[in-house]
């Protein structure tokens, strides 16, 4: 039962991620739906340990990067180095060959690596001295930032930004939760002794079981006034591209198969919005609107059909 | 205050273009030209995405508007300027809107300057030109409404919503309870333009009428149409002569017949264009209709001047013996010849009495006399003497309708039969396309009538002794210079003429059926429909019915179109019904679970079944299409039974 295997996986995730239920359900759709995960918060609320938390938890192949100003593409996809046995250049893979790669920190370093990194997450491949090498299968990438406004840092452009299925804050631990993290036991220490929850083949078939989530009529006409809306509607000034409709669609699918259902309610759609059109949308007007609010404006200004 | 998108000020200008065009026809040129230049300049402004002009340029603008229109009228106040004045204002209405607010005053200025061209006109072609317009505005409203559009899908929503508001329409056109002439004085240079016979006639009079192809009235038979020679249409007649002109003498009217009718009977239907004069142009001899007047000249006549096309329905008995026994005062009249003037006529008629025996012979003398002569009948005669008569039946020998009929009916009393002139209208066309008599200015005519003992008056026509082809074939027929008859009226154009035949005949339909519904109509089509009592107040009272029958038919119609279609979102409509009844409405973009889970929060108490509803309805809406049959029943029975506390 894939739904059962879903279950386990957020439960277990969230015993370690204390009081983050619904950003850990995010992230876990975010993978279901195949699609990479910007996770954007202040230092220190836990966003590595999510990413950790996954590639255990998955039983994936898991690497990690921290940007900086000063690295270069081939830090990230590897180099070719002069091998004098057979007298030619081997290609060193570099820590992008992974299934689940974690960019800590990706806007820390300049636009040249930031977009080596973001060409691999979209074609699947790396090209280097005139060669072509796939990615391993599945291949993710967590990226993590810091908000733009923090000094040192090179924001992502929107194109690039629209490369991540999502984008997710964690946020302050509330009370009960904070107490529950300073009472109990080291979170890395837990991490490294997680089991992996899945055996061989069922990441696999929970992909295979995210595709195949029903989508009936009624919620492509849901979907597609939402679009609409946010291109041609008032309130915003930059809507979203086919890719985000295709993106909805698919963790709205996730978001489904994680509550256990084989179909998609309007309320999924609703429920993945913040993460998935939150860094896509722009509104009108001077400030800037959270993911969270954007989200809302777009939500209450289509009726369900 | 967020500034207008470019289609919208792109539906807004064709708006206004297409409101304005029509007047062009009647608006000075100048203005015009100015509200052209200032709606050129608005789309530029448009095109460009430039900025509107300061207000302290628009004020200027406008000031020269205003100057505009007081030069060309000298007032502000009557139709032509306020037109004017409103089609300058609002083109610099719109190059001040930049706001939804101005955009929507600007498209209700439109709407009045559709209606005002049927201040001028009420042709069908002004309708659709006038409907052009309404569409666009239409389109403008939709347009400042909803988000950017492409042009083809608004322009069908825009058709669209006529087409909706045409049973409205037909109701109120049919229904709305109407009065006879205009509801509102209209300013006193309305009529200023209406062309036709005058009472009284000068040499050339009626020549110039002849000159334009305006239709002076139709009329319908039924059964066949008389012949020619019986199509005498009976305006003016004009007894007194004072050497010049010719002019009406005192007249007797009552509302019956000054005669018996009798002999065959011509029932038919004229349809009169206005032409701001009490004579109605019945053919001779009108029988006895109600509220209307008679003339002791055989005039059918009506209360008021004719200032709106009449419809009435009038029957014609050409045999019937008319002034058998004439007031004496009346063939004194008929008699009198102003001292002084045409010797050789008066000469002439002394002659023509020595040489019949008989009063009843000296008509037909007189008549050979012309023929004799050898006058010509045209359109252009040579200009004449004092003595008018004298010189045309002596010297130039060249001359119009007119000039026939004074130089007999002058012949006539000179030999001592009463005898005067009657103008009106003479032939006509049939239109083969509907059938019916088109009569046209240009066939204006005057013809004498003389009066003899024991006979009383009867029609003698000059024209037919020199030009016997008027009668018969019209005037096309009877002149030798065609070129000087305006284009429509020519014979020598048969596609011309087929193609005019059809137009008229749409254009008589539309005269008859759309402006010549009037209260007689209106109460007949009433009564049809089986309403005895045709008051007003019954009037409004099925008018109320039917608006209300349209209405609750467009509403219902647009209920099934917006509610879901199928029993499954009938039952949850009617769940979420009987949930905000309660107290606890759904929000529009709520999902059916959220829906359940916030009441479940907030109101416990209100609707316990309401989860499993919910999620019955969200697996059988987006779930995958065979959903099994016990669940739908179930959803069915438990929404049926669902009353929220």
């Amino acid at each position: 039962m894939p739904s059962r295997i879903a279950r386990r996986l957020t439960d277990a995730a969230s015993r370690i991620i204390l009081g983050k239920d619904h950003a850990v359900r995010l992230a876990l759709a975010c993978i279901l739906a195949r699609g990479h995960l910007l996770i954007e918060d202040i230092p220190g609320v836990g966003k590595t340990t999510l990413a950790h938390v996954l590639a255990r938890l998955l039983g994936l192949q898991f690497q990690r990067i921290q940007f900086t100003s000063d690295m270069l593409p081939a830090d990230i996809i590897g180099v070719s180095v002069f091998d004098q046995r057979d007298a030619s250049f081997r290609f060193h893979p570099g820590p992008a060959f992974a299934q689940l790669l974690l960019a800590d920190e990706i806007n820390r370093a300049t636009p040249k690596a930031q977009s080596a990194l973001l060409e691999a997450m979209e074609e699947r491949q790396i090209s280097a001295e005139g060669q072509t090498w796939r990615l391993p299968e599945p291949f993710f990438v967590i990226a993590t930032q810091n908000p733009a406004d923090q000094i040192g840092t090179f924001p992502l452009p929107e194109s690039q930004l629209d490369r991540f299925l999502m984008r997710i804050s964690l946020g302050y631990p509330d009370r009960a939760a904070e107490r529950a993290l300073l009472a109990g036991e080291d979170r890395r220490e837990l991490v490294a002794h997680l089991p992996t929850e899945l055996q061989p083949g069922e990441l696999d078939s929970l992909f295979e079981a995210a595709r195949h989530i029903h989508v009936g009529p009624r919620l492509l006409d849901y979907v597609q006034a939402l679009l609409e809306h946010s291109r041609a509607g008032a309130g915003f000034s930059l809507g979203l591209s086919p890719r985000a409709g295709l993106g909805l669609l698919a963790a709205a699918r996730a978001w489904a198969l994680l509550g256990g259902r084989d179909h998609v309610l309007p309320e999924d759609v609703q429920a993945v919005l913040p993460a998935v059109a939150g860094h896509r949308l722009r509104a009108t007007g001077d400030t800037p609107l959270g993911p969270d609010a954007l989200a809302r404006r777009l939500v209450e200004a289509v009726p369900l059909p | 205050m967020p500034s207008l998108r470019r289609d919208q000020v792109g539906w807004l200008l064709a708006g206004s273009a297409l409101t304005l065009a029509p007047h062009a026809s009647h608006l000075p040129p100048a203005i015009s030209a100015l509200c052209a230049l200032l709606l050129v300049w608005r789309g530029f402004i448009n095109q460009r995405g430039s900025r509107l002009p300061h207000r302290g340029l628009l004020v200027v603008l406008a000031a020269g508007v205003v100057g505009a229109v007081l030069l060309e009228f000298h007032q502000f106040f009557g139709k032509e300027p306020g037109i004017a004045l409103l089609a300058g204002l609002l083109s610099l209405k719109l190059l001040e809107t930049d706001s939804l607010r101005d955009a929507r005053a600007a498209v209700l200025l439109s709407f009045f300057m559709q209606l005002g061209q049927f201040l001028y006109q009420q042709n069908m072609a002004i309708a659709a030109l006038a409907l052009l317009g309404t569409f666009a505005s239409i389109g403008t409203l939709l347009a400042l409404q909803g988000r950017a559009e492409a042009f083809a899908p608004r322009a069908a929503a825009a058709a669209r919503l006529l087409l909706q508001a045409l049973p409205l329409m037909l109701v109120l056109f049919l229904l709305f309870p109407r009065v006879q002439g205009p509801l509102w004085g209209l300013p006193a240079d309305a009529y200023s333009a209406v062309s036709g016979l005058s009472d009284d006639m000068r040499p050339g009079d009626i020549a110039r009428v002849s000159e334009s192809a305006a239709i002076a009235f139709r009329a319908a038979f039924e059964g066949d149409p008389p012949p020619p020679a019986e199509r005498y249409w009976r305006g003016p007649v004009l007894t007194r002569f004072d050497g010049r002109s010719w002019r009406p003498g005192p007249s007797r009217r009552q509302d019956q017949p000054f005669y018996r009718s009798s002999g065959i009977a011509r029932p038919y239907t004229l349809t009169l264009e206005p032409h701001n004069q009490h004579w109605l142009l019945a053919m001779d001899f009108p029988g006895p209709a109600d509220g209307l007047v008679y003339g002791d000249d055989f005039r059918l006549l009506s209360r008021e001047p004719v200032r709106n096309r009449l419809r009435l329905e009038l029957v014609a008995h050409p045999a019937t013996p008319v002034g058998l026994a004439e007031d004496p005062r009346t063939l004194r009249e008929a008699l009198a010849l102003p001292p002084g003037f045409n010797p050789r006529t008066r000469a002439l008629g002394e002659q023509l009495r020595a040489a019949a025996g008989r009063a009843d012979d000296i008509p037909a003398l007189a008549i050979r006399h012309f023929r004799d002569s050898r006058l010509a009948y045209t359109l252009a005669p040579a200009p004449l003497s004092r003595n008018d008569v004298d010189s045309f039946l002596f010297d130039t020998k060249q001359g119009f309708c007119e000039h026939f009929a004074a130089a007999f009916v002058v012949t006539m009393r000179a030999a001592g039969v009463p005898a005067r002139v009657v103008t009106g209208y003479q032939g006509g066309e049939i239109n083969p396309v509907d059938g019916t008599l088109v009569v046209r200015q240009s066939d204006a005519h005057a013809w004498a009538e003389v009066w003899l003992e024991a006979r009383g008056w009867l029609r003698v026509d000059p024209t037919a002794a020199s030009a016997p082809r008027r009668i018969d074939g019209g005037l096309a027929a009877a002149l030798p210079d065609m070129a000087r008859l305006p284009l429509l009226a020519r014979s020598d154009l048969p596609w011309l003429r087929a193609l005019r035949d059809r137009v008229d005949a749409v254009n008589n339909s539309w005269n008859q059926w759309v402006l010549g519904y009037n209260p007689a109509r209106q109460q007949a089509l009433v009564a049809s429909l089986g309403f005895g009592d045709t008051g007003w107040q019954s009037l409004t009272a099925l008018m109320a019915g039917s608006c209300a029958v349209v209405m609750g038919g467009l509403t219902l119609w647009a209920l099934r179109r917006m509610r879901p279609g199928d029993a499954i979102d009938r039952s949850w409509s009617r769940v979420c019904r009987r949930l905000a009844a309660a107290g606890h409405p759904r929000h529009a973009w709520e999902g059916p679970l959220d829906y359940a889970g916030r009441l479940a929060r907030e109101a416990p108490e209100a609707a316990p079944e309401l989860a499993l509803i919910a999620a019955d309805y969200a697996r059988l809406r987006y779930g995958p299409t065979p959903a099994d049959t016990a669940l739908l029943q179930r959803f069915h029975h438990s929404s049926r039974k669902f009353r929220p506390r």
